[in-house]
């Protein structure tokens, strides 16, 4: 079973559905203690990294700490792939969970001395996959995923993958059972699905 | 590389997709989930689903269209059509729509722009405008003027100004449909996206008179276009989205294949 975290922004239709499709049994949750008992974990994403503070308000960011401690999976999607680091300029005041070091940024609106639009929208590609990657398993560089969003995470030693647009970032970031993928692999044909499969097999 | 998008529109009236020509002489051209899955296999990138006579008839969107239409769709879609409040937008989201599309109640009432935006992203919100050229001005393109309504009632607003307030509003993208080119299947019109797509830094979406693969360059190229939208022809089969994507890359366009 795996627990679908609700925290009322955005919508986490597209995401339990596919998961469905994929054989697995979700379960939608707002309960601390669901979370604090789950055998893997799931937190989709869309909206603004603010709606974090109701992670915080609900418990649920505790809960999802002790979680992760104890080894069980976890996958955030889009700005929850942002949460997993200290913080995001969208929202200076909201702490991210501070698993991964340094803090998501917004796209210049300019590179390379040409206009860079935001926000980033559209099917781009996976690049530099890290080989023990578990998430990305049997996924090759240059397959495409669906990305929608205007804040991105820095790249370091945790990322296992980064796709390009006014410079590399973090497509997905991977340190043991602790995942994140900044695109919406629920939204990204047969691509994303592999991806979730991997994830629902682990 | 960031691939330029090729977007199949679905154009609904109750419950069926139709088409029509410079929104008029509408023609039925399937069911709407039919078509949309159909669409996906043959490479689209993203599904767009237009309730057109929503606004027109009064009619909140189709939300079991949308239902249909989203089970085991796993690429992006976006939904359009009778959507007035933050309220709606949830129910239309809530029934599977990744993006929802405002036009009419966007003019109407701005404010919804950043309604929207706040609860579900500004990515989540496009903001469709429709428009025509002022025949008679020495500035055709620069003069188009803002129409909703389905097409019915000219607004007075000009589409770049508009397109400027919906950005500094919130929306994520802008979805431009030229009615003089919708339905002709003689070219994008590239000059009024490119005016569009250089006075705002969210991306564009170029709708009305895809006819053929040249078409797609143009508007990506001169036209500065994101992402290209297409209906007819895709319903009635004179090419697949695979077949277009392999010739645009063939003339240099990152696409997705």
């Amino acid at each position: 079973m795996i627990q679908v975290i609700d925290y009322k922004a955005g919508n986490l239709t597209s995401v339990v559905k596919a998961l469905n499709y994929l054989g697995a049994q979700t379960h939608v949750t707002q309960s601390p203690d669901d979370v604090r008992n789950a055998e893997k974990i799931v937190l989709p994403g869309v909206g603004h990294f603010r709606a974090t503070q109701l992670l915080h308000d609900l418990q649920l960011t505790e809960a999802t700490r002790e979680a992760i401690a104890r080894g069980v999976p976890f996958l955030g999607i889009c700005v929850r792939l942002q949460w997993l680091y200290e913080g995001s300029t969208e929202a200076d005041a909201t702490d991210g969970l501070c698993h991964y070091g340094g803090r998501c940024e917004r796209f210049p609106t300019t590179f390379e001395d040409a206009e860079l639009k935001s926000p980033h929208v559209g099917w781009n590609s996976l690049e530099n996959i890290r080989p023990d990657s578990l998430l990305l398993r049997g996924v090759s560089p240059g397959e495409y995923v669906y990305y929608t969003h205007s804040w991105r995470a820095p790249v370091d030693a945790d990322t296992a993958a980064t796709t390009f647009y006014g410079g590399g970032f973090t497509a997905a970031v991977e340190r043991a059972n602790v995942m994140g993928v900044q695109f919406h692999p629920e939204k990204s044909g047969d691509t994303g699905l592999k991806i979730l499969r991997n994830f629902v097999e682990l | 590389m960031l691939t330029k998008r090729v977007i199949a529109c679905l154009d609904v009236r109750g419950g069926r997709v139709v088409k029509g020509i410079q929104f008029v002489d509408i023609i039925d051209a399937g069911d709407p989930a039919e078509l949309a899955h159909r669409h996906a296999a043959a490479g689209a990138d993203e599904i767009v689903l237009l309730d057109i006579t929503a606004t027109h008839e009064g009619r909140g969107t189709l939300i079991d269209t949308v239902k249909r239409t989203a089970a085991q769709l796993f690429i992006p879609l976006t939904v359009g059509g009778g959507i007035r409040s933050a309220e709606d937008a949830a129910a239309v989201f809530n029934a599977g729509a990744d993006k929802v599309s405002i036009n009419s109640s966007a003019i109407t009432r701005p404010e919804l722009i950043g309604e929207i935006g706040q609860s579900f992203g500004a990515q989540a919100v496009i903001v469709a405008i429709d428009a025509r050229r002022d025949a008679n001005s020495s500035d055709p393109g620069g003069d188009a003027e803002v129409y909703v309504s389905g097409g019915r009632k000219p607004t007075g607003r000009k589409v770049v100004d508009w397109a400027k307030e919906a950005e500094q509003r919130g929306a994520g993208e802008i979805l431009l449909t030229s009615m003089d080119a919708d339905g002709t299947r003689a070219g994008f019109d590239d000059e009024l996206t490119a005016l569009v797509s250089q006075a705002v830094q969210i991306p564009v979406i170029a709708s009305g008179g895809a006819g053929n693969a040249q078409h797609f360059a143009d508007v990506f190229g001169r036209g500065k276009a994101d992402a290209a939208l297409a209906a007819s022809i895709f319903h009635f089969g004179v090419t697949d989205s695979w077949s277009l994507k392999r010739e645009l890359q063939l003339a240099g366009v990152p696409v997705r294949l």
